[in-house]
């Protein structure tokens, strides 16, 4: 065990700092309600959206159903409320909270600061963000949303998510604030670990990108509700408010899954990254997806494409590289430090690695898709394969999420997740999410409708033109069978990570550094305490605590 | 043992005025959006061939005028509350910040005037939602700028003089709200 002076302790901790306060002798309802530990608050935040998960993925299991029977299981005035469900829950309950939370909870402690800037505007966030989803459901569950039938209930659907929005928005930008205002003394972007530094952009993509989403809902609840002039009836609302909810604006959500890997990597390791500001770049690249949101340009690529003049192939292929195309180059990058990093050093193999790098790959796979996606010859649009692609980032950022808190549990609990019971569901869940994306991207190609089930495609109306004489139920059945396992995978983990988490079996009870680190959350104390750190640590590299270690060795 | 040094105090890095920062970008690409999207379905009104505008509106240019020539005094106002801030001239300080409230005031009152003098019903036509939806959002805007204005007076009437950058932050906030709502006055109320 590394024993080192940057514990913090209730005697030692300065009682100027804000984050200092404890709150041992509060009612245990103020504490959660009004937290300003950032651990707290990230743990709120894990806890409700990895509990959304479950239920996103039971809903991916009733919609992939519905889509793989002959005749409709749920009834067809249900069904687009269920596709509406799972397309929001998937990305505003459970992706975006679940890689925020992971970095509000994470990244200080790898800054070496005491405290989250803004820690009360986060907390706000939460429950503004929480309140927000509980609305959206009771809304949509009552007929509203898009495609809904009830006017008030669309209505207030808008109003719901607007306030999702900005709770995320109040999460992102404390977050945002954390990493530019509270790195330790000495410790330069340069030096930022690879997590919070994939959390910055995201958390800045974010700042930037939901509020374009947060216009077009002001106008279109505005519009709605008077008359619906200018954006129409409800079912009209996805052609508005969809960017938000699918490629390449959620790109920017899954680029700390990439960090997750990196640290998890390095660490395993044990080695230096090598080309920490080509690694950033990669991260910015893959956070161009913002582009997409800001831009509310489709960049695709026209069909017959190399039948038009070159200049106006280039004004497709310029715009289709840059949005598009640099997200991939980014990811690229990112592979190949982390490639240099398992060339320098033989990695012990844990569960963050492998989660991280399975979650890692599956989000490739979607990057590449969605290129394949905007080739406007393939005529992919309005096909299940946009829902095939936003499973692989989505389910690829989740998988990689549950390797963060794998990885970092022992700061936040104190305890440790036994490797051996954990590492296979990072296989089960790849499996999972192998089922649940590449099935729908097959049936893409085959030109299966995004927001229409098996039977009506085949059945009376006329206006649906699906058929295909290949095995059209097999990919919906082995859809199904993919979201049952990811159910499964996230059940599990959640049943162990509470049960190890809440041991009291000395076996699982984590060291101050489980995994023999180089960052400064190792520096202090498993669990950390409110306030991180006794004293602020000075930092003169990018791994300050294998600095340590080896002039420790030097000495010795 | 192992140990790794204390660091000294870390320097403080202007969080109030990162954060004001990022609100900014926030707004900015809100109101960005927002006039994106009423851009684009201005034109798509006007090459089908179909009115933009209701027949028969007055838009009442004055008060809209008036929104945008509160802004200078305003800013002015506020950057003079920095300027003392600094030199710790409490009493100048709060002087600036109060007009520069007044000025908020004035310019929400502009607002409301425009309002109470356009005859443009909310329901009935694209122009009519959007344009309510856009200048409301603005208006909202004004009132946390607003907002912002009290919390940083009553800061400094209380004694927290000793904290400028609050200050800083609070005219950055303004100066976002002033660009924007210029965007939007030559969107909306100029080019129509």
């Amino acid at each position: 065990m590394t024993t080192i002076d940057t514990h913090a302790t209730g005697a030692t901790v300065p009682s100027g700092s804000p984050s200092v306060a404890t709150t041992s002798a509060e009612p245990v309802a103020v504490g959660w309600i009004g937290a300003t530990d950032h651990k707290r608050i990230g743990r709120m935040f894990i806890g409700v959206s990895l509990t959304a998960t479950l239920a996103v993925a039971v809903i991916g299991v009733l919609v992939t159903l519905e889509r793989a029977l002959t005749r409709s299981m749920l009834g067809l005035d249900i069904v687009p409320q269920m596709f509406s469900a799972y397309r929001v829950a998937l990305i505003y309950a459970v992706l975006v909270p679940v890689v925020l939370g992971l970095a509000i909870a994470v990244v200080p402690l790898q800054l070496g600061s005491r405290s989250l800037a803004f820690p009360r505007l986060a907390t706000m966030g939460f429950w503004t963000w929480l309140s927000g989803v509980i609305l959206v459901i009771i809304t949509i569950a009552a007929n509203g949303g898009p495609n809904g039938g009830d006017k008030r209930m669309v209505e207030g659907y808008l109003v719901a998510q607007i306030i999702v929005v900005l709770g995320l928005l109040a999460a992102a930008g404390s977050l945002a604030a954390t990493v530019l205002t509270t790195r330790a003394p000495g410790m330069n972007m340069r030096r930022v670990p690879p997590f919070s530094f994939a959390a910055l952009v995201t958390a800045l993509a974010t700042v930037v990108g939901l509020p374009v989403l947060l216009s077009a809902l002001i106008y279109n609840l505005i519009d709605y509700r008077y008359g619906g002039s200018a954006f129409g009836n409800s079912k009209l609302i996805w052609n508005h408010i969809g960017f938000g909810f699918t490629q390449p604006f959620v790109f920017v959500f899954a680029v700390p899954a990439f960090g997750i890997a990196i640290d998890a990597l390095a660490t395993a390791t044990g080695k230096r990254l090598a080309m920490r500001g080509t690694l950033f770049l990669g991260f910015g690249l893959i956070g161009l997806g913002v582009m997409g949101a800001v831009t509310q340009f489709p960049a695709d690529l026209r069909r017959n494409l190399f039948d038009q003049s070159f200049g106006t192939a280039m004004n497709d292929i310029l715009p289709y590289l840059l949005i598009q195309g640099l997200p991939i180059l980014g990811a690229l990058i990112v592979f190949a430090v982390g490639g240099l990093a398992l060339v320098k050093g033989r990695p012990r193999i844990g569960a963050g690695l492998v989660f991280g790098m399975l979650g890692s790959l599956m989000i490739f796979a979607g990057l590449l898709a969605n290129a394949v996606y905007h080739i406007g010859d393939a005529q992919l649009g309005g096909t299940v394969f946009e829902e095939g692609n936003r499973i692989l980032i989505a389910y690829g950022a989740i998988l990689a999420v549950l390797g963060g808190i794998a990885h970092w549990g022992p700061k936040l609990w104190g305890r440790t997740m036994p490797d051996k019971a954990v590492m296979p569901l990072a296989l089960l869940g790849f499996i999972a999410i192998a089922l649940a994306s590449f099935p729908y991207l097959i049936a893409g190609f085959a030109k299966q409708p995004a927001d229409t089930v098996v039977f009506r495609i085949l059945g009376d109306n006329g206006s649906i033109t699906y058929v295909f004489d290949g095995p059209r139920q097999l990919w919906n059945v082995l859809a199904f069978v993919g979201h049952v396992l990811m159910a499964i995978t996230v059940l599990a983990f959640i049943g162990l990570a509470v049960k190890s988490f809440t041991s009291d079996d000395d076996e699982r009870r984590a060291g101050d550094d489980p995994w023999d680190g180089q960052t400064l959350e190792w520096a202090t104390s498993s669990p950390a305490p409110t306030g991180n750190f006794a004293e602020v640590p000075m930092v003169a590299s990018p791994e300050p605590l294998l600095d340590l270690k080896e002039n420790a060795g030097r000495t010795a | 043992m192992l140990a790794l040094h204390a660091g000294p105090a870390p320097a403080p890095r202007r969080q109030l005025f990162v954060g004001t920062a990022l609100a900014g970008a926030a707004i900015l690409t809100l109101i960005g959006g927002m006039l994106a999207t009423w851009m684009r379905l201005r034109t798509s009104y006007l090459h089908g061939g179909q009115a933009w505008i209701p027949r028969k509106l007055i838009i009442p240019e004055v008060p809209t005028n008036v929104v945008l020539i509160a802004f200078l005094p305003l800013l002015l106002f506020a950057q003079w509350a920095v300027y003392s801030a600094r030199r710790d001239d409490r009493t100048h300080t709060g002087l600036a910040l109060g007009l520069t409230g007044l000025m908020g005031l004035a310019v929400i009152n502009a607002m409301i005037y425009t309002y109470s003098q356009i005859t443009l019903p909310i329901h009935g036509g694209a122009y009519n939602s959007m344009f309510y939806a856009l200048t409301g959002t603005m208006t909202v805007l004004f009132v946390i700028g607003i907002a912002f204005t009290v919390v940083c007076l009553f800061r400094y009437l209380v004694g927290r003089s000793n904290d400028s950058e609050i200050v800083s932050a609070h005219a950055l906030f303004w100066y976002v709200l002033a660009a924007t709502y210029a965007a939007v006055w030559l969107a909306v109320f100029v080019t129509k």
